[in-house]
């Protein structure tokens, strides 16, 4: 079986400066990936390279045993959508949820484009009453599930994740993430999530790799890292990080 | 226990077009030489509550009190011009991201001298060499290089330390962190804690330490405020936290994911609308 999406020596280069080292992973039909880094270590660079937003300077990337070509043509876009860290930058300011919504369909040429937007809505839990506003009259939470609903509505069979819910609170984070679950459940999405904490990570995926400066520095099963069964001291670093601040002398 | 900062039913009201909005609505605690954090999500209140010890809120809020004050002096009929004196001097505030609250255009040794000087009567070279070592206090390896860097030049980790630095200089009794760390990666966040837990109680500072982080503020203070609808629902000693009463606090504490905690789908919040009374 050929993985849903594959990733084979990726390089990103920026005026010189080498933000991704070749990196590869393959991720399955239906599998939910995560990768883990702090700032700079090269996880959105990967998430925006397999999008086409990010320059590839060498190394392949294919969905469904088909290699991508340089530009991005429609057809990807209609497996291949994306969610986006920050909702208070990714939606347009003076578009209504009707409009956003209504634009991926338009460029795809739908035609039933009354009765996804509303399906499409009640998806995400947001109901009609939300379809004529603007995205600053709603919550952060809100906005995100306003962006999966926009993800989701060309049925695309894989989904990007960057940070999805970095920016909402914890309570509201909790919502997002069970949603992210429910779609996939309901439509067999694949994932691949990208996130700076641990423990969404191990929440969210099966699979995982942590990165640093640009390259891989483990790969792991969620279960191996839930039994802290990890080789690389990078990730017991982050691991001891991720469980909090520890008063000296009480350690 | 010497009380530093009494806080008595401080409300702060932003008039808007469509109507009044409440920030804070009556909230009210005590404060000595210790730690208290303040726990809330955003538009609960936390941050103004902060501001309004500090004296930031904006101009066109209206602030009130029973009682709002900070060793014997009366914070809100306190003239403008004491006020300054204060800030910086014996209280000051460590912002959440150093890309923008340290000043982009002045070099981080020039803006802990600033503060030195504002307070101080003291000398060029003296006030540089405070500042230096006020800069290896916050463990900055080269400090003599980083004195001359701009901000643009730093790591988070290390503008966050520089603010530390700035913010310690003048030896405040009441330090105001909102949100110190929760610009940066998990490792460098570690760091930072340690650095002031250590100069906090190595100075016996009062520290207000404000944050949406449960879990961080409860291993980082000795109690702990938790804030909902400008409102404190429940105020409880951080080793406590896990015999929260509130449903509100219960629901914070249990909606994170975990490693190694197999919930799926994770409790979420139900919401009640008499927490917001």
């Amino acid at each position: 079986m050929s993985a849903a999406l594959a990733i084979e020596g990726l390089r990103v280069v920026y005026d010189g400066h080498h933000a991704l080292k070749g990196v590869s992973l393959d991720v399955a039909q239906g599998e939910s990936y995560g990768l883990v880094g702090e700032s700079g270590s090269g996880k959105s660079t990967l998430l925006r390279a397999i999008a086409g937003l990010a320059p590839v300077t060498e190394g392949e990337v294919s969905v469904d045993g088909e290699r991508v070509g340089p530009g991005r043509d429609k057809a990807f876009y209609r497996k291949v959508q994306m969610v986006f860290q920050d909702p208070y930058g990714s939606l347009h300011p003076r578009h209504t949820v009707d409009r956003l919504l209504l634009e991926p369909l338009a460029i795809h040429g739908f035609t039933d484009i009354e009765a996804r937007i509303l399906r499409a809505l009640d998806e995400v839990g947001l109901g009609s009453g939300f379809r004529f506003r603007y995205s600053h009259q709603l919550s952060g939470g809100q906005r995100q599930r306003v962006a999966i609903a926009r993800a989701l509505i060309l049925e695309p069979s894989i989904l990007l994740l960057d940070e999805p819910t970095s920016a909402l609170d914890a309570s509201v984070q909790a919502e997002v993430l069970n949603l992210l679950e429910q779609v996939r459940s309901d439509r067999g999405l694949t994932f691949l999530m990208v996130s700076h904490d641990l423990a969404i990570v191990t929440h969210m995926c099966e699979r995982l790799t942590v990165m640093q400066n640009g390259q891989e520095v483990e790969r792991l099963s969620a279960s191996d890292l839930a039994a802290r069964t990890v080789t690389k001291d990078y990730t017991r670093n982050l691991l001891t990080a991720s469980e909090g601040f520890v008063r000296e002398g009480s350690a | 226990m010497t009380r530093l900062l009494t806080v008595d039913g401080l409300k702060v009201d932003f008039p808007t077009r469509s109507g009044v909005v409440e920030a804070v609505r009556g909230v009210s605690f005590t404060l000595g030489r210790e730690r208290l954090g303040i726990v809330g999500e955003s538009g609960s209140g936390k941050s103004q509550t902060g501001r309004a010890i500090m004296g930031l809120t904006p101009a066109n809020a209206r602030i009130s009190a029973e009682r709002l004050n900070f060793s014997g002096i009366d914070l809100l009929d306190v003239p403008a011009r004491q006020r300054r004196d204060l800030r910086g001097k014996r209280i000051a505030m460590i912002l959440q991201d150093p890309k923008y609250s340290l000043n982009p255009v002045m070099s981080i040794g020039r803006q802990i001298v600033e503060t030195l000087r504002a307070h101080e009567t003291i000398g060029r070279a003296e006030a540089r060499d405070r500042a230096l070592a006020m800069l290896e206090a916050v463990q900055i390896r080269e400090a003599s290089r980083v004195f001359d860097l701009y901000p643009h030049e730093v790591s988070g980790g290390m503008g966050q330390r520089a603010m530390i630095a700035m913010m310690l200089i003048a030896g405040p009794e009441l330090l105001i962190a909102d949100e110190p760390t929760s610009a940066l990666d998990v490792t460098v966040q570690l760091e930072i804690l340690a650095i002031l837990y250590r100069l906090v109680a190595d100075r016996g500072m009062g520290l207000i330490f404000i944050s949406h982080d449960l879990g961080l503020v409860s291993s980082f203070c000795d109690r702990v405020i938790v804030m909902y609808a400008g409102r404190i629902v429940e105020e409880l000693p951080a080793s406590e936290l896990a015999n929260a009463e509130h449903p509100y606090t219960r629901g914070l504490l249990n909606c994170m994911p975990r490693i190694g905690a197999d919930r799926h789908p994770l409790p979420v919040l139900d919401r009640k609308p008499e927490w917001a009374l």
